[in-house]
């Protein structure tokens, strides 16, 4: 067959959805619900968290025969993500001094199918940055616009947490929070006992049931590998395959977007032009509307990709915002050793997938010298042993007495060796910041004018660097770990991060929290997208990933994807119902 | 007849071409039976293994050398069998070729340790005593006291400890050893109570009010 015949489909959808993660499942899911009829296009292959084919939930260490190394998978051989920083036949650059890395999960449900469920809605103080410290900029909406679907996100889809009535960490639907393992009490204690606060966590975890069509934890662990019972939040399976069961959504697999198509008179969106990935062969869908939610950085690509002699700059770009002020969360870590905890009893403490407790943000920027917040996630507990399980060491059992109070040398072999890895179990914390950059016009991806994928679509160049505001808060982060670990009676690892490793600091990309590069705002000239993610230049072309946020607050943005994207769908409907589009 | 073969045919028998067709200069695939893709693995990911599965690293010597250093790092002791019957040589060899770079420390360090044992014992590691053997491991089991001359078998040594531990702790034997009862479907209800008394740790009120908080039905 002739690999480059264009295949035309006879069937005008209402509207055309790119990518199946947490904006695009919401959407699919909103606008099936509402009756109209979706093409939902999603790059990879299907996958259901329930069906045996995909489950890695509950496997043993041993069914893999690396023991869940991370060969093959960035997050070892049981995590739900397909793909990774790094995939066969996708390539990116960056421009020389720069780095960003991309993670791309290409599967139903995208990234969401593996994420850690931490499910935190912006504050006021978010949406209006600039106002308040003069740096970054305001969004053209405020939290008072998505209280109302962050609401209703809580009720249909459910997160667990607690009433503080913190004034930028808003109150919610919540279901209730497990408690703490041990060593979140002793880092609660610890960090209490030196004005930090910890609070439960806020994952969308079913710790309760709250329909027919979900189960409630199980309490493994596990939500990396996306839950076969429903019980945490997946695109895939709370959004996409509910969409599809209505009869109103057409999902297709294997359809790589490589452009959305526009009528040359009229400038309206027409449809989209994607490859199958399995034949190569270019397809061809039409729809009255486009919704682009294939992630920040590729919705921006789409867009730039998608150039005609009446959209030179690419679509939605006259702006020529499409791309810059991409930006990820900061991020840094420390583990520490807490010797109360050596030779601990054993039961089962797997709990909910990661954390049960956590650090929002606890200071005035004003009194520091960076001005962005940052939250602080924890781990440790006597998790299920995995690749790596005892690593170091030699490092580690030269530092703390044996069971005779006797020091050795670091080392060893043997039966008292053995006995070490015992007496070692289960006494490790980790902590890591995740905090709010500044997002910067001179951070961006743009079209590499000498690259194209297997595909032969042209692909992305990033040019990412943090600014000082990111280097002082990741120092910040590391003062705070080293007080926190002591507070609780432990010992920091490893060396104390340094300027000479900017702290600690994660390069671009590694946290996977990006956003930024479609940006909505009230002008035309300095925004791709207005406040309801509607392109300025294009009626009926909308942006539901975090490609629209003007910033992402020291929060995890999937909450606010979901809520946006369930805005900006009943807008749609509204609109065309109104007969505006 | 396999399309190879009839491709052969073609240019035995000659008919008049000057070249052979394009396709011929291409092999044909190899005959492959389709492969059974196990739960939750990619169809790449399950290739891969089997391929790797069909390769052979180590020689017969270095894995008995590998079997040996092994057990003498995790023994069998009253709680647990050794590093051997738990299966660590065979996921050893397997990360060897699952993760190349690991491939010359673990080879070239065997090669140091039979050079180091010829010198000082006139045999190769795993033909030594068993007591040369542990005069040997006690020489670089220990990073921070090898003599300079040791140095570059502690590294050795400890490559050998750390993957051993990740092959033992892993395995099922080692996952009964070092007490981990998780992986099941249960209900989290906290730390026990005696574990909370033994360190002096207690729960907040509200956290151990039922259904907190209230409103979430709302």
């Amino acid at each position: 067959m002739d690999p480059f015949q264009i295949q035309k489909a006879p069937v005008q959808y209402d509207v055309a959805i790119i990518g199946s993660g947490a904006g695009g499942g919401m959407a699919a899911y909103t606008l099936a619900k509402a009756g109209a009829k979706v093409v939902l296009l999603e790059a990879g292959g299907y996958f259901d968290p329930a069906d045996p084919k995909y489950i890695t939930q509950l496997k043993w260490p041993w069914e893999s025969p690396r023991r869940g190394a991370s060969t093959t998978r960035a997050f070892g051989d049981f995590d739900a993500a397909w793909g990774g920083w790094e995939i066969e036949g996708e390539p990116y650059s960056a421009k020389p001094g720069t780095e960003f890395h991309w993670f791309r999960s290409r599967m139903l449900g995208g990234r969401t199918n593996h994420w850690g469920r931490i499910s935190m809605r912006f504050g006021p103080d978010d949406f209006r940055r600039k106002s308040l410290t003069g740096v970054g900029d305001d969004w053209p909406i405020t939290y008072e616009d998505f209280k109302p679907f962050y609401d209703r996100v809580d009720k249909m889809i459910g997160v667990f947490g607690s009433i503080e009535n913190f004034p930028n960490e808003p109150n919610g639907y919540f279901l209730p929070p497990p408690k703490p393992r041990l060593h979140e009490l002793m880092l609660r204690k610890g960090a209490q006992s030196i004005g930090i606060p910890v609070i439960p966590s806020r994952l969308s975890i079913l710790t309760k049931p709250i329909n027919n069509e979900r189960g409630s934890c199980f309490y493994c662990s596990q939500c990396g590998r996306a839950c076969q019972a429903y019980a945490d939040f997946s695109s895939s399976s709370v959004l996409c395959i509910p969409a599809v069961k209505t009869g109103n959504v057409t999902l297709i697999n294997g359809a790589m977007a490589r452009e959305v198509l526009t009528d040359p008179q009229t400038g309206l969106a027409t449809g989209v032009s994607y490859v199958d990935t399995r034949t190569l062969e270019e397809v061809t869908v039409r729809a009255k509307s486009v919704i682009l939610s294939a992630s920040t950085c590729e919705s921006a690509r789409l867009l730039l990709n998608s150039k005609s002699s009446r959209f030179p700059q690419g679509l939605a770009n006259s702006s020529g915002v499409v791309g810059k002020y991409l930006n990820d969360s900061t991020g840094a870590s420390r583990s520490g050793f807490v010797p109360a905890l050596m030779d601990r009893k054993r039961y089962n403490e797997d709990g909910v997938g990661g954390m049960h407790v956590f650090t929002p943000w606890w200071l005035d920027n004003k009194k520091l010298d960076f001005p962005r917040g940052y939250h602080i996630e924890y781990g440790g507990g006597m998790g299920m042993p995995g690749y790596g399980f005892g690593g170091g060491i030699e490092n580690m059992n030269g530092r703390f007495p044996g069971r005779d109070g006797k020091m050795k040398p670091g080392g060893g072999y043997g039966a008292s060796l053995k006995d070490d890895y015992r007496r070692f179990y289960g006494a490790y914390v980790g902590m890591a910041g995740r905090g709010e950059p500044v997002p910067l016009e001179s951070n961006y991806c743009e079209i590499d004018p000498n690259s194209v994928d297997k595909y032969g679509i042209p692909t992305l160049r990033f040019h990412y660097k943090w600014s000082d505001y990111e280097i002082k808060q990741a120092k910040h982060m590391q003062d705070t770990f080293e007080q926190i670990i002591t507070s609780m009676g432990g010992t920091p690892l490893g060396n104390k991060p340094g300027p000479e490793n900017n702290y600690g600091l994660e390069a671009p990309g590694k946290i996977i929290h990006e956003v930024g590069t479609v940006r909505m705002g009230n002008d035309p000239n300095k925004s791709a997208l207005n406040k309801w993610q509607q392109a300025h230049d294009v009626k009926n072309l909308f942006v539901v990933d975090a490609a629209p946020f003007v910033s992402q607050g020291d929060k995890n943005v999937t909450w606010t994807i979901l809520a946006a994207s369930m805005r900006t769908s009943e807008y749609l409907i509204d609109q065309v119902k109104q007969k505006n589009i | 007849m396999k399309r190879r073969d009839s491709l052969k045919a073609i240019s035995l028998t000659g008919f008049g071409l000057a070249v052979n067709p394009v396709e011929a200069a291409v092999p044909a695939p190899p005959d492959v039976k389709p492969l059974k893709v196990p739960g939750g693995r990619q169809k790449f990911e399950a290739e891969r293994d089997a391929k790797l599965n069909a390769e052979k690293f180590f020689t017969a010597h270095e894995l008995q050398t590998v079997t040996i250093l092994c057990d003498i790092i995790i023994p069998a002791d009253e709680k647990s069998g050794s590093a051997s019957q738990a299966g660590v040589p065979a996921f050893i060899e397997f990360m060897m070729k699952d993760q190349p770079r690991n491939q010359t420390p673990m080879r070239g360090g065997i090669r140091w340790l039979d050079n180091t044992c010829v010198k000082r014992y006139g045999k190769k590691f795993a033909l030594c005593t068993k007591a040369q053997q542990i005069d040997m491991v006690e020489q670089i089991a220990y990073p921070s006291q090898a003599k300079p001359d040791m140095t570059q078998g502690a590294s050795f040594f400890s490559f050998m400890r750390n993957m051993t531990a990740s092959g033992f702790f892993t395995s099922q034997m080692g996952i009964k050893d070092i007490g981990y009862v998780g992986n099941t479907p249960n209900q989290w209800d906290g730390v026990p109570e005696d574990v909370l008394k033994q360190y002096g740790l207690a729960y907040e009120e509200r956290e151990i009010k039922k259904d907190w908080p209230e409103d979430y039905k709302k």
